[in-house]
């Protein structure tokens, strides 16, 4: 009796679109592409806001144009989902015990929401703020 | 009234005829207390005596029947046609090559799973006589989890960086490395190392984490694998910054 | 010793994975949509004000601690994506994804300098 295992095909490039468990992986994914982008744009403000007032202004006009409102609805999108995503697998990397009994993924999920809600509040007063 | 069938299309592949694989129907009695291993049982009784495939327990614990069922890595033994529409198509487990009809070739798991050194390392060579080791309950409590695993495969077929990369160690090998990392009674990390921490171990999970999703044992091997990431991080900074400190 | 070092670039991508899931949407909140919508001090981004915050010190290292830990966390992330989407040379993706990193790092580090 001869043996002849076979393997079958699968393509590299989209074997992703096959599941839709895969499909929310890629966008999850993605998210970190314009999480990458809004840095790489907020970083060519620093770099303007270091050139002088004209650079700047430059900066300003182009980011806040309809192509950057376009950019930064696409941005906070994937932001908020790669919070989100980011959160949700969280309790895996780090469980936390206590005593013999695990707790539980969803209130470490909760616990960072909370400390999400107190960062982003913190900032907003921060930035508003007239020091 | 016509009882209700179930067509089920099984992946067929016959080494000494085929050169590939192909789809073949076979009708079934739909029964509602059956699951996919009786159908697939009675086909080989009843239909096609030549029909290959695994099974032993019929109760999720050997970890025998793993397949496709409907595209998803499934144990046949634990899924109910009732959840199923008329058609079903089964096919062996993805990314291992087909042995025969439904058996795949699993010597690359097999290898794996032992280069993890599977056992308890312990800090010294212990006699009968000296008694037991002793463990609390939050000690056993701390790799309990990952003890549950079956060796059914289902996480390799549903893994996309096995598929891409078959050089990975893979989820259940490396979730069985962190049982024996995380247990009370074994000092083996640093020697599971040259196979965990290196670029095929770990290194090569991006956490999609379908392995968890279709574990029928609930071990988590995609927590595993991260909380192994996190663990030999440390140490890498810990040897970087510290490198007098004997592990 | 067979052991890897992708710790180094693991390490950077998740103290940024943190960073980014805890600070991004509020910053694009800010940078983005604040203004236009008054719901923050029309000077809030202008020149004179943005500049005399980041004269401080600890307002340069932070910022650029950020900066940095944000975008290598997504250099590493587009790496692993590439040879998610079926790109074999993992050295030129290396370049392009760590050396646009590198690039936005440096010009960062020089911008923060000079402000």
């Amino acid at each position: 009796m001869s043996r002849r295992p076979y393997v079958r095909d699968l393509s590299k490039t989209g074997w992703w679109l096959n599941q839709p468990r895969y499909v929310r992986y890629m966008a999850r994914e993605i998210s970190a592409l314009f999480v990458g982008i809004y840095v790489l744009i907020l970083m060519a403000g620093l770099l303007g806001l270091s050139q002088g007032e004209v650079a700047y202004e430059d900066f300003l006009e182009t980011a806040e144009g309809p192509v950057g409102l376009i950019f930064a609805i696409i941005a906070m999108t994937f932001a908020v989902y790669h919070t989100y995503t980011w959160f949700q697998v969280t309790p895996k990397a780090m469980p936390l015990m206590i005593g013999s009994k695990r707790v539980p993924g969803p209130f470490i999920v909760a616990a960072h929401w909370f400390g999400f809600v107190v960062v982003s509040v913190a900032l907003w007063l921060l930035a508003g703020s007239q020091t | 009234m016509s009882e209700r069938t179930i067509d089920l299309e099984v992946l067929r592949y016959d080494p000494e005829q085929d050169d590939a694989p192909h789809f073949q129907t076979y009708r079934v009695p739909y029964r509602e207390d059956w699951v996919v291993l009786d159908a697939i049982n009675y086909v080989k009784d009843e239909l096609d005596r030549t029909l290959s495939y695994r099974w032993s327990c019929h109760m999720a614990v050997c970890g025998s029947c793993g397949m496709l069922i409907n595209g998803e890595p499934a144990l046949s033994c634990h899924t109910f046609l009732r959840d199923y529409p008329d058609k079903i198509r089964i096919e062996p487990l993805q990314n291992f090559p087909i042995e025969r009809d439904l058996v795949v070739v699993m010597d690359d798991f097999i290898d794996k799973l032992g280069s993890v050194k599977p056992y308890v390392v312990p800090k010294e060579e212990k006699d009968i006589d000296d008694g037991e080791y002793l463990q609390t309950p939050a000690e056993l409590a701390r790799f309990k989890q990952y003890t549950a695993c079956i060796n059914c495969l289902l996480c390799y077929s549903a893994c996309p960086q096995y598929a891409l990369n078959d050089r990975f160690v893979g989820p259940a090998a490396l979730a069985l490395a962190h049982r024996y990392n995380l247990d009370s009674r074994d000092v083996g990390r640093s020697a599971r190392d040259d196979v965990v921490a290196s670029n095929p171990g770990i290194w090569e999970c991006s956490f999609v984490g379908a392995c968890s999703e279709v574990c029928p044992k609930e071990v988590d091997p995609a927590a595993a694998i991260q909380q192994m990431k996190i663990a030999s991080t440390a140490d890498y900074f810990m040897r970087f910054l510290m490198p007098w400190k004997r592990k | 010793m067979n052991q890897s070092n992708k710790p180094i670039v693991w390490g950077l991508f998740a103290a940024g994975g943190t960073v980014s899931a805890f600070l991004v949407p509020v910053l694009i909140l800010i940078t983005c949509f604040a203004v236009p919508l008054g719901l923050l001090p029309a000077d809030t981004l202008s020149y004179e004000r943005l500049s005399a915050q980041l004269q401080n010190p600890l307002s340069k290292l932070i910022t650029f601690a950020v900066l940095f830990l944000i975008i290598w966390h997504a250099a590493h992330r587009m790496r692993i994506t590439a040879h998610d989407l079926g790109v074999r040379n993992d050295t030129v993706v290396m370049l392009i994804c760590y050396g646009t990193a590198a690039a936005g790092t440096l010009l960062t580090l020089l911008a923060l300098l000079r402000i």
